[in-house]
C-alpha cells in the first residue's frame, strides 16, 4: 500500500461521538424523559388471521391513571407504506380496524401515568375476534385455496420481479453441465441492542415533536405527515443517538405512530417503548426466501446460464419488502459474468410478522444459494473453486445488461490474496476446513420508490469567525460511524483539522433532507454532498485569500492543515483561522456558507459503484453434536479508498459477527403464525467467545463516483459469510448444507442420511 | 406493597430513596436517580447493557432488586471518570473503536472494568472473551473490544490515566 496522501481521510481518528459514548453521556430515545410525560403500551393480536368485530375500551378508561385509549377508529385510518410512488403497496394501517393479520398486530394503544397502569389498561380492552383461517408459508400461501389475506390480492402474490437477459435457453444448450438445488433460508431479527421506542410530543399550537430511534428522521417526519394529516415541515423529528438500525428502522413503526396519535389526543408527551418481545415479534424480520437455481456451465468453468426462482415470505405487509425481492434476484447474478440470466421472483403474503430489509437486502440470502452451489459445481467437474470464480468475475468496466455498469472492481485482486491466503495455512486438521465465498454489493440505492421530491442527500458548511465548522447533515449516524466520515471528508476538503468540525445530524428541524442510513448511502451519497459543500466554502475562503495575497492570479493557492498558502510556494501563507476572521469582516459579517447536494442520475437500475470482496472462513465440525466453532474469518475487501480507518474495521467485524449469526445460530422458527423464541434466552447471537479473529486485507481501488474514490464497507460484508461457513461444512465433511442458518441438528441429521447411504438433504 | 427505604452509594454519594420494594436496581439508578447512563435491552438478563458494578463486581441491574444492595456501593458509568479524566478502559474503547450504536457500552465497559479488576492479566484473549460473555453487542463483533481490553491489561494506559482502581 501506498503512503497516505491525505491528512484526514484514511487516518486512525477517534469516533466525533465518542467521548459521549463511553462515558455514558449520549441520550437515546430510550432516555428521553419531559415533563408531564405519560408512558404508551399497545394491545396486540393473540390471532394470526382474524376479523375485529368490536373494541370495548370502556372500562380500561375508568382505571385510575389511565388517560387514553385509542383504537384504528381514533385515527385517519390511512394506509400506509414506505413504496409511496405504488399505493397498492401502501397496505399498511397501524391500528388495523378491519382485521389483523399477524400474531402481534396492534390494534389499540393505552396512554397512562406509568407503564404498569398501561399495561393493566390492557387486560381490560375487550376485542371481539373472528377467526379466520390463516397460513403462515409462501408456498401454502401461493395456493389456489389459500386463505386470502388481502382483499383482492389473488393467491396472496404482493409483488412479482423479473430479470432476464441473454437467451436463456440457447445459453443452457451451450452447457456441458446442469446443476438444480432448492434452498430455504430464514429470517432474522435485526435485534436491535435499543428496541423500538419513540417520544411523542404534540402541541396545540398543531406542532409535533418525535424523538425515535430512527435510520430516517426525514422517512419518519414525511411518513408521519401522511397518516396524522399534519404538515411534514410541523414535525420535528429528533435521533441523536441510535442504538442500532441494520435495516430495521427506517419504516414506520407502532411506537411513532401510536405514541403520535395518543399525543396528539392529549396535548403531552407520550412516550412508547418496545419490550424485547414486541421488537421479535411485531417488527418487521430479515426476508425468509424458498430459492430454486438452476445453473449451466461448461467443461472448463466457464458460466453459461443461470435460472433462478424465488417465493419470499412477505408476512402481513410490504415495507421494504419488495426492494429486498429485486434486491435479492440482482445479487444472485454477483459477482460473476452470465452470458444469461434469468430471475423470477415473488413475493407472498403470509399470515406472520411482516418480513423488510436487513442488512445485506436480499444478498446474503442469495449468497448463500449461489456461493455453496458453484463449490458444489467445482467439485462435480474436478475445478479449482477459486479458478472457477476468477474465470468468470466481474472486472472494472463490465456491465450487467440492463441494469448496471461496473465502476472500480478489485474482485480478482481479492481472489489472488485469499488464495494466496488459503495456501499459506497450508493442511488442517480432521473435520475443519476453509470455505470461501464471494460477494459484491450497492454503493448506495438509487431508488426513489419514496418519491421524495428532495436530494437524495444535502450538507451545509457553515465556518464561524474561529474557524469552527458546523456541517449539517441529513445522514443518520445510527452507530456505523456516519458522523465521523463526513466530518473527516468535510477536514480533508477544507484543509483544516478534524477538531474544527461539528457534526449536525439526527435533528430535521435543522438538518438539511437526507433519505437516510439504508443501502449502503451515506459514505457514496451524502459524501459527496458534503464534499461539495466544503468545496463551496473552500472557493469562498480561496477568493477572498487571493485577494488579499495579491499573487499573479496564475497561482494556485489551497489550505491544507490549517494553512492557507500558495501551491507553487508552500511557505506563503497565512493561518486559516486568521484568514476566516478576515473573511468574515469582507462579507460584512456573514457567515462563510457552503451548499452541497447529491441526487445520482444516469447510474443504472440499482447503484452508482460496487464494493467487491472474497471472504474465507475456518470452521469446525463436531460430527458427533453438529456443533460448528468458526476458527477464522479473513477477508479480501474492495472498498475503494478507505476513509475511516478504524470505523471500517469495526463495520467489516461488525457484519462478520451479524452474518455468521445468520449462518448457524439465529435461527428463528415461526409456527401457526407464532415467532417461537422471542427472548435473548432462545434466540441466540454471537457472543464473544463465539467470534473469531478476523483477518481484513485491503485491495486498492479508486472508485470515480465516489468521495475520493471510496466505496461501501459494512453492509456488503454481511453476504458471504453463511455461504463461506456452508462451504467450510462442505469441504470439511462432504455435506451440502441447503437451509440457512446451519442447526447442529440439521448437521446430524445430514450424516445420518449420508450413512444410509442416500444422498445429502 | 408497602414502601421501604433504600440507604446506599452511587458512585461516592450516599442517596436514599422510599421504593417498592419490587424495583429493580437499574430502575432504582435509572428512573429515581436519572442515571440513564445504564441501559436495558432484555427482560430476562440476557444482554448485560444494565451492568453496574457492586462493591466492585460487575452484576446485572435487571437481576438483582435495588433493596438488595442496601448500603453498598454502586458504580455506574458516569462514576468511573474522575475529575474530568476516563478510566483508562474508556479511553482504550475510544482508541480502538470499540463502540458503534453505544447502546451496549456502558454495560460492556463495566464489564470490562470489573473483569480486569478480577484479572489484571488475564492469560490470553478467551479468558477476556468469556469475561464479557454476558454481555451483547450486535454493532461491532467484539473484536475491538477485546482489542481494547487487552490493551489496558497489557499497560498500555498506565502512567497515561490512573490504573490502580
Amino acid at each position: 500500500m501506498t503512503a497516505n496522501k491525505y491528512s484526514v481521510l484514511n487516518t486512525r481518528v477517534h469516533n466525533v461521538d465518542g467521548y459521549p459514548k463511553v462515558t455514558g453521556r449520549a441520550t437515546y430515545t430510550f432516555d428521553v424523559k419531559l415533563p408531564g410525560m405519560l408512558y404508551g403500551k399497545i394491545l396486540r393480536s393473540p390471532h394470526p388471521h382474524a376479523r375485529i368485530i368490536s373494541i370495548d375500551t370502556t372500562e380500561a378508561l375508568k382505571l385510575p391513571g389511565v388517560k387514553a385509549v385509542v383504537t384504528g377508529k381514533d385515527t385517519l385510518g390511512v394506509k400506509q407504506g414506505i413504496w409511496r410512488r405504488y399505493p397498492e403497496l401502501c397496505d399498511e394501517q397501524i391500528l388495523t380496524i378491519e382485521k389483523v393479520r399477524y400474531i402481534g398486530e396492534p390494534v389499540a394503544a393505552v396512554a397512562a401515568i406509568n407503564e404498569e397502569i398501561a399495561e393493566q389498561a390492557l387486560d381490560l380492552i375487550d376485542v371481539r375476534y373472528e377467526v379466520l383461517p390463516f397460513v403462515d408459508d409462501p408456498m401454502e400461501a401461493i395456493k389456489k385455496d389459500a386463505p386470502m389475506i388481502h382483499d383482492g390480492v389473488e393467491r396472496n402474490v404482493n409483488v412479482t420481479r423479473h430479470i432476464e437477459w441473454g437467451d436463456v435457453e440457447e445459453a443452457f444448450e451451450e452447457a456441458d453441465y446442469v446443476r438444480e438445488d432448492w434452498f430455504k433460508l430464514g429470517g432474522q431479527a435485526h435485534m436491535c441492542m435499543e428496541t423500538r421506542a419513540a417520544v411523542a410530543s404534540y402541541t396545540p399550537d398543531k406542532k409535533l415533536t418525535v424523538y425515535t430511534s430512527t435510520q430516517s428522521p426525514y422517512y419518519h417526519q414525511a411518513l408521519l405527515a401522511g397518516v396524522l394529516g399534519l404538515r411534514e415541515s410541523d414535525i420535528r423529528v429528533i435521533a441523536h443517538y441510535v442504538g442500532g438500525g441494520f435495516g430495521g428502522k427506517f419504516e414506520l413503526d407502532a411506537a411513532q405512530f401510536c405514541a403520535s396519535v395518543l399525543s396528539m389526543k392529549l396535548s403531552k408527551p407520550v412516550k412508547i417503548v418496545f419490550t424485547r418481545e414486541e421488537d421479535f415479534i411485531a417488527t418487521k424480520r430479515r426476508t425468509p426466501m424458498y430459492y430454486y437455481v438452476r445453473t449451466g456451465v461448461k467443461k472448463d468453468g466457464t458460466f453459461c446460464a443461470r435460472e433462478a426462482r424465488v417465493f419470499t415470505n412477505g408476512g402481513a405487509y410490504t415495507g421494504m419488502g419488495a426492494t429486498a425481492l429485486y434486491l435479492t434476484g440482482f445479487f444472485h447474478s454477483f459477482p460473476y459474468k452470465w452470458k444469461a440470466y434469468r430471475y423470477d421472483g415473488y413475493r407472498v403474503y403470509t399470515n406472520s410478522l411482516p418480513s423488510t430489509s436487513m442488512r445485506g437486502f436480499g444478498a446474503p440470502q442469495a449468497m448463500f444459494c449461489s456461493e455453496q452451489q458453484i463449490d458444489w459445481i467445482a467439485a462435480d467437474l474436478g475445478l479449482d473453486n477459486i479458478e472457477i470464480r476468477r474465470k468468470n468475475a466481474h472486472t472494472a468496466g463490465y456491465e450487467v445488461p440492463g441494469q448496471a455498469t461496473i465502476g472500480s472492481c478489485g474482485l480478482g485482486q481479492c481472489l489472488d490474496r485469499i488464495e494466496e491466503w488459503i495456501k499459506a495455512k497450508g493442511t488442517l486438521p480432521k473435520n475443519r476446513a476453509i470455505g470461501i465465498s464471494a460477494a459484491g454489493f450497492m454503493t448506495g440505492g438509487i431508488f426513489n420508490w419514496f418519491d421524495s421530491p428532495y436530494s437524495f442527500s444535502s450538507a451545509v458548511v457553515t465556518i464561524n469567525v474561529d474557524g469552527v465548522v458546523e456541517l449539517h447533515v441529513g445522514a443518520q449516524d445510527i452507530g456505523q460511524g456516519s458522523n465521523t466520515t463526513l466530518a473527516m471528508i468535510c477536514a480533508e476538503t477544507l484543509g483544516v483539522k478534524l477538531e474544527n468540525i461539528k457534526v449536525h445530524s439526527g435533528d430535521t428541524d435543522h438538518c438539511p433532507a437526507d433519505l437516510g442510513a439504508w443501502g449502503s448511502r451515506q459514505t457514496l451519497m451524502a459524501g459527496n454532498a458534503v464534499k461539495m459543500a466544503a468545496e463551496d466554502a473552500k472557493k469562498q475562503l480561496l477568493e477572498f485569500a487571493s485577494a488579499k495575497f495579491g499573487y499573479n492570479i496564475i497561482y494556485d493557492l489551497d489550505i491544507k492543515d490549517d494553512w492557507v498558502h500558495n501551491v507553487a510556494r508552500p511557505e506563503r501563507g497565512m493561518n486559516y483561522v486568521d484568514l476566516v476572521k478576515e473573511a468574515l469582516r469582507g462579507k460584512d459579517g456573514q457567515r462563510i456558507i457552503g451548499r452541497g447536494h447529491y441526487t445520482p442520475h444516469r447510474k443504472g437500475m440499482i447503484s452508482p459503484a460496487y464494493s467487491y470482496m472474497v471472504q474465507a472462513v475456518e470452521a469446525e465440525i463436531d460430527v458427533e453434536t453438529g456443533k460448528l466453532s468458526i476458527i477464522g474469518c479473513t477477508t479480501a475487501h474492495d472498498c475503494g479508498q478507505p476513509i475511516n480507518t478504524l470505523g471500517l474495521i469495526g463495520q467489516l467485524e461488525g457484519a462478520a459477527s451479524m452474518a455468521a449469526g445468520y449462518g448457524y445460530l439465529e435461527n428463528m422458527p415461526v409456527e401457526d403464525g407464532k415467532v417461537m423464541n422471542p427472548n435473548l434466552v432462545d434466540y441466540k447471537i454471537i457472543r464473544a467467545p463465539d467470534m473469531p479473529e478476523c483477518e481484513i486485507i485491503e485491495i486498492d481501488t479508486f472508485e470515480p463516483e465516489g468521495p475520493y474514490g471510496a466505496k461501501e464497507a459494512g453492509e456488503g460484508l454481511t453476504n458471504p459469510t453463511a455461504a463461506a461457513l456452508g462451504n467450510a461444512i462442505f469441504h470439511a465433511t462432504g455435506l451440502q448444507m441447503k437451509q440457512a442458518p446451519i442447526m447442529p441438528e440439521m448437521i446430524v441429521n445430514a450424516f445420518r442420511e449420508k450413512e444410509k447411504g442416500g444422498g445429502t438433504p | 406493597m408497602e414502601k421501604q427505604l433504600l440507604r446506599f452509594y452511587v458512585n461516592d454519594q450516599e442517596y436514599e430513596l422510599f421504593i417498592n420494594p419490587k424495583t429493580l436496581l437499574v430502575e432504582a439508578l435509572r428512573d429515581h436517580l436519572g442515571f440513564t447512563g445504564t441501559k436495558r435491552g432484555c427482560d430476562t438478563a440476557s444482554c448485560g447493557v444494565c451492568t453496574v458494578m457492586v462493591n466492585g463486581m460487575a452484576v446485572k441491574g435487571c437481576s438483582v432488586l435495588a433493596v438488595q444492595v442496601n448500603g453498598m456501593n454502586v458504580t455506574t458509568i458516569e462514576g468511573l471518570e474522575k475529575d474530568g479524566k476516563l478510566d483508562p478502559i474508556q479511553s482504550a474503547f475510544l482508541d480502538e473503536g470499540a463502540f458503534q450504536c453505544g447502546f451496549c457500552t456502558s454495560g460492556m465497559i463495566m464489564s470490562a472494568r470489573a473483569f480486569l479488576n478480577e484479572t489484571p492479566v488475564p492469560k490470553d484473549t478467551m479468558e477476556i472473551r468469556r469475561g464479557i460473555e454476558g454481555n451483547l453487542c450486535r454493532c461491532t463483533g467484539y473484536n475491538s473490544i477485546v482489542r481494547a481490553i487487552d490493551a489496558v491489561a497489557k499497560g498500555k494506559y498506565r502512567g497515561v490515566c490512573d490504573d490502580s482502581k
